[in-house]
């Protein structure tokens, strides 16, 4: 276990340390004097390799550069947005995971009567259905004809602010929170349909055990060991749904400010924000490792 | 779509009576009927693959066959017609621009079909290769090839995207370049698992004692019997690129003006979403959601079908079926 874990630490460095070269070797790429821009004047005819250690360098050190667009400095952004997109994305996850998980127990349980084809549809619809279409046609139907909920996102300056702001916040997060139980319950279907097929379930019901006890202390529990798994690797999918959802929503998150980066050809904010996002994805991909060993005990005991 | 229906009827040219001289009429109708009649009966044994090759049939005809019977201008503005909702002479209504919405739906359908078959077939193809590399050859290769996968993979693709478009504005083609170099990846990952089994079967070593060399190995034997699992991730892909052209679009960073895909039909729609022009976003969403739908229920017919030939018609196809859509997602090692 610990070996093992050792080697994923070491895989996840590796990873971490491509994702910058990417991210650098992307700068370089940009024409116009992105890199000068990045790194101050004179730096424009360094060797790769020593312009790389120099900004990685200054990266370690938390300088992730500076926006001359807004006149501030990539970290300060990040300090503004990052809140914004945590509220956003951790919300839509827990009610996607709340929603997800009895869903596709349900589907797997009742495999092929007309429970699991509605469901199976409906997943099938909402996995299918862009973020931006689910949510414009939410804003239209919620927002505009009937004025339930606000058709932007919350705008206040504190993170108080926006987490209390519920008649703006509801529908951003109900986009999100819909992307994502498709993505889940599907996965959720088929992880207990495989959990079904064990002998360990059979087993459990020639002991006696009742329904109940097999769905909660047998097929549950083991379905459960791949989804935190899938919730770590899908970090990347849900990030990316969340800067779709910020852009049509106005919410100032860090995909919003991606996307009028990008729009702006601001090389030092996209620069700095992608390096976040894939160093925390690298992370996130780890912990899932992390947790699936802590709850798989063949991987728990493993020897090597 | 094409060739889905043309599979099994070249199957059947070959497979057909060995006769001397041209074969009579009688024959080549009983070759006939008989090619349809396998057809229809793979269509009743996988009803969801069917009906999404059907439904896709159905719109590449409206996309690019519709225009031939329904003539719209796409190029003008009209302003006097500009937002009416649907009516007589205009079915779906009009869009800000004046042009009506059932034409620019079989225009805008047009550019996200062709871009999303050329850039999802580009990445199933390019993902293959590089998972079929690493999983044959393994060890040290194997160990760079994945990690690499393992980073890019980390960047979402959408972000990844809005980073390479700031930087080009590339063209339609460039487009598909894009889109195809951020979607193999997991691809990558699925044919590597495939190979990584495949390489040690009695047939692939055989051939390595023979003499085969990697290239050899890997074209003759690894991406033929990884063939059934590549055909499901292509729906997968096509489905994904789709996806992807339209939330540049909707984020305007798709195709460049005076081309329009879907997404950009949403976007320009989500600027007046308060009048309340229902039907500008109900349209060209509806499009995309059918069209990902029927995508997917191919694909997982597709799956279904495959893993019954593995494992036989019975309870282990709905095991095999699990255990394959489990890797198709990003998977651990």
């Amino acid at each position: 276990m610990t070996a093992y874990l050792a080697r994923r630490a070491l895989q996840a460095v590796v990873v971490v340390l491509l994702v910058t070269i990417i991210v650098f070797g992307l700068i370089r790429l940009a024409p116009g004097g992105a890199s000068a821009s990045l790194l101050g004047p004179g730096s424009a005819h360094q060797e790769f390799l020593a312009e790389y250690l120099t900004w990685l360098g200054r990266v370690l050190h938390g300088n992730l550069g500076r926006s001359d667009r807004l006149n501030e400095t990539v970290g300060a952004l990040l300090a503004t947005s990052l809140p914004r997109t945590l509220v956003l994305t951790g919300f839509s996850t827990a009610i996607a995971l709340a929603v997800a998980i009895p869903v596709g127990l349900v589907q797997a349980v009742r495999r092929n009567t007309a429970v699991d084809h509605v469901l199976r549809a409906l997943t099938f619809i909402c996995y299918g259905m862009p973020a931006f279409v689910l949510g414009s046609l939410l804003i239209l139907f919620l927002a505009v004809d009937h004025h339930v909920f606000g058709a932007e996102g919350p705008q206040a300056p504190g993170i108080v602010g926006v987490i209390t702001d519920v008649r703006d916040l509801t529908l951003p997060v109900l986009t999100l929170s819909l992307v994502t139980i498709a993505i889940f319950a599907r996965y959720m279907r088929s992880s207990a349909l495989d959990s079904l097929a064990q002998e360990y379930v059979e087993a459990a019901r020639a002991r006696g055990a009742g329904p109940r006890r097999v769905l909660g202390a047998h097929v549950l529990r083991n379905s459960l060991v791949p989804v935190v798994t899938l919730l770590g690797l899908s970090l990347p999918q849900i990030i990316g749904g969340a800067l779709v959802v910020e852009s049509l929503f106005n919410i100032q998150g860090m995909g919003w400010q991606i996307w009028q980066a990008a729009v702006n050809r601001d090389f030092p904010v996209t620069l700095g924000f992608t390096l976040v996002i894939g160093v925390a994805a690298a992370v996130g991909s780890l912990l899932a490792d992390v947790g699936y060993a802590a709850l798989d005990p063949r991987v728990r005991h493993a020897q090597s | 779509m094409s060739q889905e229906q043309a599979a099994p009827g070249s199957r059947g040219r070959h497979a057909g009576p060995v006769t001397v001289g041209p074969p009579s009429m009688a024959a080549q109708r009983a070759a006939l009927a008989g090619r349809v009649r396998s057809l229809l009966a793979a269509c009743r044994a996988y009803p969801l693959a069917a009906a999404g090759a059907l439904i896709l049939i159905a719109i590449a005809a409206f996309c690019f066959g519709g225009p031939l019977v329904y003539h719209t201008d796409q190029v003008h503005v009209f302003l006097s017609q500009a937002n009416l909702s649907p009516r007589a002479g205009h079915p779906l209504g009009t869009d800000g621009d004046g042009s009506d919405e059932l034409g620019r739906l079989m225009v805008g359908g047009r550019v996200s079909l062709e871009v999303g078959a050329a850039a999802g077939v580009l990445a199933a193809v390019l993902g293959s290769m590089w998972g079929a590399v690493a999983g044959y050859f393994g060890g040290l290769v194997d160990a760079a090839m994945m990690r690499i996968v393992d980073a890019a993979i980390a960047i979402p693709a959408v972000v990844l995207l809005l980073l390479l478009i700031s930087i080009y504005r590339p063209s339609t083609a460039m487009l598909v370049l894009v889109i195809a170099g951020t979607s193999w990846l997991s691809t990558a990952r699925l044919v590597r698992a495939e190979a990584l089994t495949l390489r040690m079967r009695e047939y692939v070593q055989a051939s390595r004692v023979m003499g085969s060399g990697g290239l050899r190995v890997i074209l003759r034997h690894i991406a033929p019997n990884a063939m059934s699992t590549i055909a499901v991730n292509v729906t997968f892909q096509v489905g994904n690129a789709i996806l992807i052209l339209a939330t540049l679009g909707f984020l305007n960073l798709g195709v460049v003006f005076p081309s329009v895909d879907w997404g950009d039909m949403i976007s320009a729609a989500v600027q007046t979403i308060y009048d309340g022009y229902w039907w500008q976003i109900l349209c060209p969403g509806v499009a995309i959601v059918v069209v990902i739908v029927a995508l997917t229920m191919l694909g997982d017919g597709l799956r279904d079908a495959s893993s019954a030939e593995d494992a036989g018609n019975g309870p282990d196809a709905v095991a095999v079926s699990v255990a394959r859509a489990a890797q198709a997602l990003p998977g651990r090692r």
